[in-house]
């Protein structure tokens, strides 16, 4: 038993010196552009929509967010990627899960300690990221089945792309809806005396999920290839 | 081993919580009494903010010593309970206890001889709860500055609370009316006055979008002070007994100055000269 263990992790934990691919080939640099456009976790996946909702009010919270995400996705799926054949195939899910929900409770410590403003301003947002689909995405359909830098990329630019999203909506929701951008104000006051009203419904939900629509729009009418046929 | 047998997976679930739930047990405690601090200074900082003083967390705790003259555990009918420590009570379990039993922290700072009661104030906003500080002047009436906190609402809309601009709505405004009944201050959709004018309205302004949190602060406020109208009421008849204590106080050198002026007869019949009375 022992043997065979030691060979698979061998095989798996020594992948570096292995690949003759180089670091930043063709292929993985696809890994991480790809999901900014073609493969875009909340336009094209449709992954991760809920807490694209919730946390679009603002620029800071989201681009906070992203930060977090990048850092959570790149690591789980490095941790995933290593101990991808060790997992039993029937629990691989709960382990997945408490791989991210470990990492998130960890973070979460360790910025309270350290870093208290970052944590205040993050507060439930860790807690979000666990309930983030993408996460669990990415681990299930790339990192179980794919080598440890790869996996990496692979989950560094997947949140690259959500957050991007992310992002933009933000810069929209916050800037039409609260005159703002980080919250400073943009939008001067002499316009506002003009007669120009934020638009509070850019505020609420509904708004986010127009804002995406519209950006899945633009994106479909730029690039044909993600139009479905039918 | 096969990787689908049962006793593979129930060893590799068995390793994987060990080690799970050892780390994390183990930065949990070690990073515990650092988590603390930051807490506490935070509350610290956020008690001074109430008064008007702006200070960095690690500066807080030299200047809330140097202001916070007095922390106060206040039983429900208003006598102080000096066994408890008020900056320890965490209002989130006090509030859960019996009426009885629970005791209500006050601060009571000093700045440039005059007197503030902070109230610690916590109360339920649209996701979770929300908390916050309330200094009051010392006539027992103004709003002296607020801070409110929250932990989950929804940014720029219910979180919006914490802003400057939310409360420094507060400053100025009256939660006691004349006849010295607690009013509160509504978070006021209604409210005619958005530029905060009006003092004496027991309203401000509420943010567009977060009714739910808003109408939070407005009863966490009212709930939270009611409690401590028994302690206030105390203050004022006290300061009422000091201020005739006074007056008797002056009648009495009044008295003495008719006497070097040698009005004795008058003094005799209790008389105080008309000119000398204030």
């Amino acid at each position: 038993m022992s043997k065979k263990l030691k060979q698979i992790s061998e095989k798996s934990l020594f992948f570096i010196s292995k690949s003759s691919e180089p670091l930043f080939s063709k292929k993985n640099r696809a890994l991480l552009s790809d999901p900014l456009d073609d493969n875009n976790p909340i336009t094209v996946q449709v992954l991760g929509i809920c807490s694209a909702l919730a946390i679009t009010v603002q620029l800071k919270p989201a681009i906070v967010m992203t930060l977090s995400v990048m850092a959570v996705m790149g690591a789980s799926n490095v941790i995933v990627s290593i101990l991808r054949n060790l997992i039993p195939n029937r629990i691989r899910i709960i382990v997945q899960l408490v791989v991210v929900a470990s990492l998130v409770a960890l973070v979460d410590q360790v910025l309270k300690a350290f870093a208290y403003d970052v944590y205040k301003q993050l507060s439930i947002f860790i807690g979000l990221i666990i309930t983030n689909c993408i996460v669990m995405g990415r681990l299930e359909a790339f990192a179980l089945g794919n080598g440890v830098w790869k996996s990496f990329l692979d989950g560094v630019g997947n949140a690259a792309g959500y957050g991007f999203i992310l992002i933009l909506v933000a810069f929209f929701r916050e800037l039409l809806g609260s005159g703002k951008l980080y919250g400073y104000q943009v939008i001067p006051e002499a316009i506002y005396e003009l007669g120009y009203v934020n638009n509070g419904l850019m505020l609420l939900s509904p708004m986010a999920l127009i804002t995406v629509g519209i950006f899945i729009w633009i994106q479909r009418a730029r690039n044909r290839k993600l139009i479905e046929k039918n | 081993m096969n990787r689908d047998s049962n006793s593979y997976t129930f060893l590799f679930a068995g390793i994987m919580v060990l080690i799970v739930a050892s780390t994390l047990a183990f930065t949990s405690s070690s990073l515990k009494e650092k988590q603390q601090e930051n807490v506490r200074k935070e509350q610290m900082q956020n008690i001074l903010s109430t008064i008007g003083i702006s200070v960095s967390r690690d500066e807080a705790e030299n200047l809330y010593k140097k202001f916070i003259k007095e922390e106060i555990s206040l039983k429900s009918d208003g006598t102080a309970d000096t066994n408890v420590n008020a900056f320890k009570i965490s209002l989130k379990t006090e509030i859960k206890k019996p009426l009885n039993d629970q005791r209500f922290p006050i601060y009571i700072a000093n700045v440039d001889d005059s007197k503030f009661y902070i109230v610690p104030l916590i109360g339920s906003g649209l996701w979770d709860i929300i908390w916050g500080y309330i200094a009051i002047e010392s006539d027992l009436k103004t709003i002296k500055g607020a801070v409110f906190d929250h932990k989950g609402e929804t940014a720029g809309l219910g979180a919006e609370i914490t802003e400057d601009w939310f409360q420094n709505s507060f400053k100025g405004e009256k939660i006691i009316d004349p006849q010295g009944k607690l009013m509160g201050i509504s978070v006021s959709k209604t409210n005619n006055d958005p530029k905060g004018q009006d003092k004496d309205d027991y309203e401000v302004d509420a943010i567009s979008g977060s009714t739910i949190t808003g109408d939070g602060v407005t009863d966490m406020i009212f709930e939270r002070l009611n409690h401590y109208m028994v302690f206030f009421n105390k203050l004022n008849n006290e300061s009422d007994i000091k201020q005739i204590s006074y007056k008797f106080e002056n009648q009495k050198n009044n008295y003495l100055l008719t006497r070097i002026y040698g009005s004795l007869r008058e003094f005799d019949k209790g008389y105080v000269p008309r000119k000398f009375m204030n």
